[in-house]
């Protein structure tokens, strides 16, 4: 059964989701949380049975779909997707235990359940079609849930949201096309396997097209500034459970992809797009928190800053050495934890009051203490205070990045202060101060079904802050063969120089094509 | 004196005849039958009809086993080409008629059912079909096109609405227009070459080296205009929405598939050899109308308020979108226009029995057309099952994965990287990203949004009986599990295109 623990991670949601039609509605949430758990359990397993010191892929699959057309479903797991899969698990089970009243609640269960499948999907595919799938897949289930239960303007937000990110993956297509084609020109035979894509070196002027075609694709879905202006829009319209899966797993999809396609098959044009591309993340980690700064809604704060540190892990990831790279899966996995968590919180307070708007709070501390507390941990998490989980991965993709290049990474570093300056000023307005508002003397504090989401999170939020090694350890062995593979696949000398050669031998295509074939 | 002609009937090969002659048989049977006993049910002719296409299609299968054992057969006087390109083109033109006959089993009753000629003249249409794309004679090319507009334009009246009757005038004008073209055409070339074959043409041709290029232009002009009329490429594709608005549903979908890919096998036929002895005219020509029809017609899309005009519009894409085959020209890119409309036969197909099972006899007051978009508003609430197969379809019709037409959408993009069009599979790429809106926005009307008072979700599939139940199901199975059948098929495809030199 461990040998299939990828299919079954993937499959198992949807199956339950298909049964979930005939559960009746009285019974749909049980049947939903029994089904999340059961799913984060089996992924809890995976994590027991990876052997964290290979470096390779594990549990691969392989069985053949469009053989003629090189089309197959490979499957496989790496210390830098295990972690993902478990967030994303994780996430649905919680997000599910504590969703709040909604109408249509079987609908809503049964479409998580699905988006649950494309989420295991996009990460366990070593097949770049059935990547492509699962990736276009999860659009609709998001589709729904922004169109069906969000705020007034849902349908503009999730037509924009779905639009932006189709039309970014239809150029991605194309260029995995172009990939396909190169690799049956190289050896006759057409393959849209990734591991075969990673032995196939290619000339840097093609290199540098087909990095622009993949980055358009996954530029949309982080968001990168400036294709950025679908998230606020989806965040803002989005219900709760919404926007904590689309800012805790769906955004991760983009970044994740940037280190499985683009560093290692294209290593030149990643150091020739190095510094452009780092520019971009500059801008957009010092100008979304400067639009969060002038936000007068707590959602939106909450939204900008997340696009905000996700330009501290393109930063990182685009340092293309160990340190850097490990360090953005890591701030990814943080951020996942911190940014969903700052989302459920807004979606606590969102239900007693129905308004968003900070004005309308202050003083919250005196009657919500609980709800201050848990709040001002994941404000200080979110701030990358030392010692809670936001920190390891800033440090790390920082520190990484000095090693390119010390101006750009000063004034990242700079940006990430302005950072503490809005979310210390939203955190001030909301919680200090007097009650000034009469409605707000009376509201109740976090319940039980709040906490058993809240608790979990407060807890990996400082424990991973302290001692990450569990999870760090396992993602750096197999970013150092992703950075090794990349140093000897490159071919101008700046990339030579750029990416450190770790002298490990290409162990990952090595044990993974051994197990692939 | 001449000298009596002496033909073997054995090197007359009539057998290639058997699968065109079928449906005229069972089309001059239902007339018979109709004479001898009038005013039986239309169950009677929905049964005979489909008992010999089933027969078709198994002469066809034979045709097939033949095919792949001796390559290209050739038969009566040379007239009939029975080659790859013939025989999976009438696999579709068969298929899709089997696909549309049990939908005139509709729960209410429409006026063009009662009448056995309907059936009748239906067969002929699919014997015309047959006879024009298993053959590269330009002469029964045209008899075939005629045999099979003449009864189709009957089809779209029978509907017997006022809006069918300008439908069908409009569509026998331009095909009228499109039928001079081509003889025109046909004509110049004739005079050319002295064969109307178009093989002979295509040797006569390269034996003088083109010399007379500017009388190829001319007569590739004039087809060109034609088959651009049969496959509604813009410019030539007015008469489509109106026309499509103005038949029923069903014989709208079936519209937007057979008479289509007949038209692409003697586009194929054609404009294949002139593209490959380097006319260069034909080929910035045909990149402009394969640009333009996709890009044009999306955004026509775009703006309609009425799914089925909508419909139509996108119909009128996808051919744009297919036509690129043609004008790439690779054996990857014919397989992949084959592949690509054996699944959009499928699903739209599907989409179009889907607004047929809601057609509604009598407008309530607050719709202006029949299948406007505020009919499907809140439809997940009121006919959940019915939503979703919808919502299927349309998203397939956009190309998400893992749905039939992505694969197709897939195929025929990774051809056009192949075939050197890099710029051309980025126009594809985006195009299908616009044509993402319009399909979304039905999507959006049907989940989103909530419900006009006083539906109660039975108008959607008010038309509904067991048949077309049965056929909506079997395009949504189709659609959805269409992965599984993409290996087999493309091998199957790619077999027959290549031994058949395309």
């Amino acid at each position: 059964m461990v040998d299939h623990i990828l299919s079954i991670l993937i499959f198992f949601p949807a199956l339950a989701a298909v049964f979930g039609f005939m559960v009746q509605k009285e019974g749909i949430r049980a049947y939903g949380v029994a089904v999340a758990t059961i799913e984060f359990a089996l992924s809890l397993w995976l994590w027991f049975a990876f052997d964290g010191n290979v470096s390779g892929m594990q549990f691969m699959e392989h069985l053949p779909l469009v053989p003629s057309f090189g089309i197959n479903y490979i499957l496989g797991v790496d210390g830098i997707s295990l972690f993902i899969i478990i967030l994303a698990a994780f996430f649905t089970m919680i997000g599910i235990a504590s969703l709040t009243d909604t109408p249509n609640v079987k609908n809503m269960i049964i479409t998580l359940l699905f988006l649950q499948m494309t989420m295991v999907g996009v990460f366990v595919a070593l097949d770049a079609i059935v990547f492509y799938v699962f990736w276009e897949l999860s659009l609709v289930p998001m589709l729904y849930i922004i169109g069906a239960w969000g705020g007034p303007l849902r349908i503009y937000a999730s037509v924009k949201f779905f639009l932006y990110t189709f039309a970014g993956s239809l150029v991605m297509l194309v260029g995995m096309l172009f990939m396909a084609y190169f690799y049956y020109q190289a050896t006759g035979q057409w393959s849209f396997a990734i591991l075969d894509w990673y032995r196939l070196i290619l000339p840097e002027s093609f290199q540098l097209w087909l990095f622009i075609a993949f980055f358009f694709g996954f530029a949309i879905k982080v968001p990168m500034f400036p294709f950025h202006t679908w998230l606020p829009y989806a965040h803002g319209q989005a219900p709760t459970i919404g926007s904590v899966i689309l800012a805790a797993i769906l955004l991760k999809m983009g970044t994740y992809a940037f280190i499985r396609f683009s560093l290692p098959l294209f290593p030149d044009a990643s150091v020739y797009f190095m510094f452009p591309i780092a520019i971009l993340a500059i801008i957009m980690i010092i100008y979304t928190a400067m639009v969060a700064y002038a936000q007068k809604d707590i959602k939106q704060v909450v939204a900008y800053s997340s696009v905000s540190h996700m330009g501290v892990i393109i930063l990182g990831t685009f340092a293309l050495n160990v340190e850097g790279i490990s360090g953005s899966i890591f701030l990814m996995i943080a951020h996942g934890v911190v940014s969903g968590a700052l989302f459920l919180l807004v979606g606590v307070i969102y239900d007693r009051r129905h308004t968003k708007m900070m004005d309308q709070f202050g003083g919250l501390a005196h009657v919500m203490p609980r709800y201050a507390t848990i709040f001002g941990l994941m404000m200080m998490a979110s701030v990358g205070m030392p010692l809670t989980i936001n920190f390891v991965g800033e440090f790390l993709s920082l520190l990484g990045f000095y090693q390119q290049s010390h101006t750009l990474t000063l004034l990242a570093g700079i940006a990430i202060i302005v950072g503490a300056i809005y979310m210390l000023a939203a955190y001030k307005k909301m919680f200090f101060g007097e009650v000034t508002i009469e409605e707000n003397r009376n509201l109740p504090d976090v319940n039980k079904r709040e906490l058993v989401a809240l608790i979990p999170l407060a807890i990996i939020t400082v424990w991973l802050g302290v001692y990450p090694k569990p999870v760090l350890e396992p993602i750096s062995n197999s970013v150092e063969s992703i950075v090794q593979l990349m140093h000897d696949k490159s071919i101008t000398q700046e990339a030579k120089d750029r990416i450190p050669n770790l002298v490990k031998g290409i162990e990952i295509t090595k044990t993974s094509a051994g197990e692939a074939h | 004196m001449l000298e009596p002609v002496n033909v073997s009937l054995e090197s007359l090969n009539l057998m290639t005849l058997a699968p065109m002659l079928l449906p005229i048989i069972g089309a001059l049977l239902i007339l018979v039958i109709d004479i001898i006993k009038g005013g039986l049910d239309k169950t009677v002719y929905v049964a005979i009809a489909l008992l010999f296409l089933i027969m078709d299609f198994g002469t066809l299968l034979n045709s097939a086993g033949i095919f792949l054992q001796d390559g290209t057969v050739m038969g009566v006087f040379d007239v009939m080409l029975i080659d790859g390109l013939a025989i999976l083109s009438q696999f579709i033109i068969v298929g899709a008629s089997m696909l549309f006959i049990p939908l005139s089993l509709t729960h209410k009753r429409f006026h063009e059912f009662s009448y056995p000629e309907f059936f009748a003249l239906f067969l002929f249409m699919i014997g015309g079909f047959q006879f024009m794309v298993a053959t590269d004679n330009l002469i029964l090319v045209f008899v075939g096109l005629e045999t099979a507009s003449l009864a189709l334009y009957t089809l779209i009246a029978m509907h017997n609405r006022d809006k069918s009757f300008e439908a069908a005038v409009k569509y026998f004008t331009m095909g009228a227009l499109a039928a001079g073209f081509f003889s025109f055409g046909s004509m110049v070339f004739y005079a050319l070459t002295g064969s109307i074959e178009i093989n002979q043409i295509a040797t006569v041709l390269a034996a003088n080296g083109y010399v007379d290029i500017g009388f190829v232009l001319i007569g590739t002009t004039f087809l060109l205009a034609s088959l651009g009329f049969k496959l509604s490429l813009v410019p030539f594709h007015t008469w489509a929405p109106d026309v499509y608005e103005g038949s029923s549903a069903a014989m709208a979908g079936y519209m937007s598939i057979v008479p289509k890919i007949a038209a692409f096998i003697v586009a194929m036929r054609l404009f294949e050899f002139l593209i490959h002895s380097g006319v260069i005219w034909l080929e910035i020509v045909l990149y402009i109308f394969v640009v333009v029809t996709m890009t044009a017609a999306n955004i026509w899309a775009l703006v309609q308020t009425d799914v089925k005009r909508m419909l139509a519009y996108s119909s009128v894409s996808h051919a744009g979108f297919v036509m690129a085959a043609i004008l790439i020209g690779t054996t990857q890119s014919n397989s992949a226009l084959f592949l690509y409309w054996i699944l959009f036969s499928f699903t739209n197909l599907g989409s179009f029995s889907m607004l047929w099972i809601s057609r509604q006899k009598h407008l309530p007051d607050h719709q202006l057309s029949d299948h406007s978009y505020d009919k499907f508003a809140g439809m997940i609430k009121t006919a959940p099952v019915a939503a979703t197969i919808m919502g299927l379809f349309m998203l397939s019709l956009a190309g998400l994965p893992p749905f039939a037409l992505f694969w197709g959408k897939l195929y025929m993009i990774s051809s056009a990287v192949t075939g050197g069009y890099t710029v051309l599979a980025l126009i594809m790429a985006l195009n299908s990203a616009v044509a993402g809106y319009y399909y979304l926005k039905l999507i959006v009307y049907m989940f989103m949004k909530e419900p006009v008072v006083g539906n109660d979700g039975h108008m959607y599939v008010s038309n509904a009986t067991l048949g077309l139940k049965t056929i909506i199901g079997f395009a949504a199975v189709g659609t959805i599990f269409a992965i599984v059948a993409i290996d087999p098929l493309l091998e199957f495809i790619t077999a027959f295109v290549y031994n058949s030199g395309y």
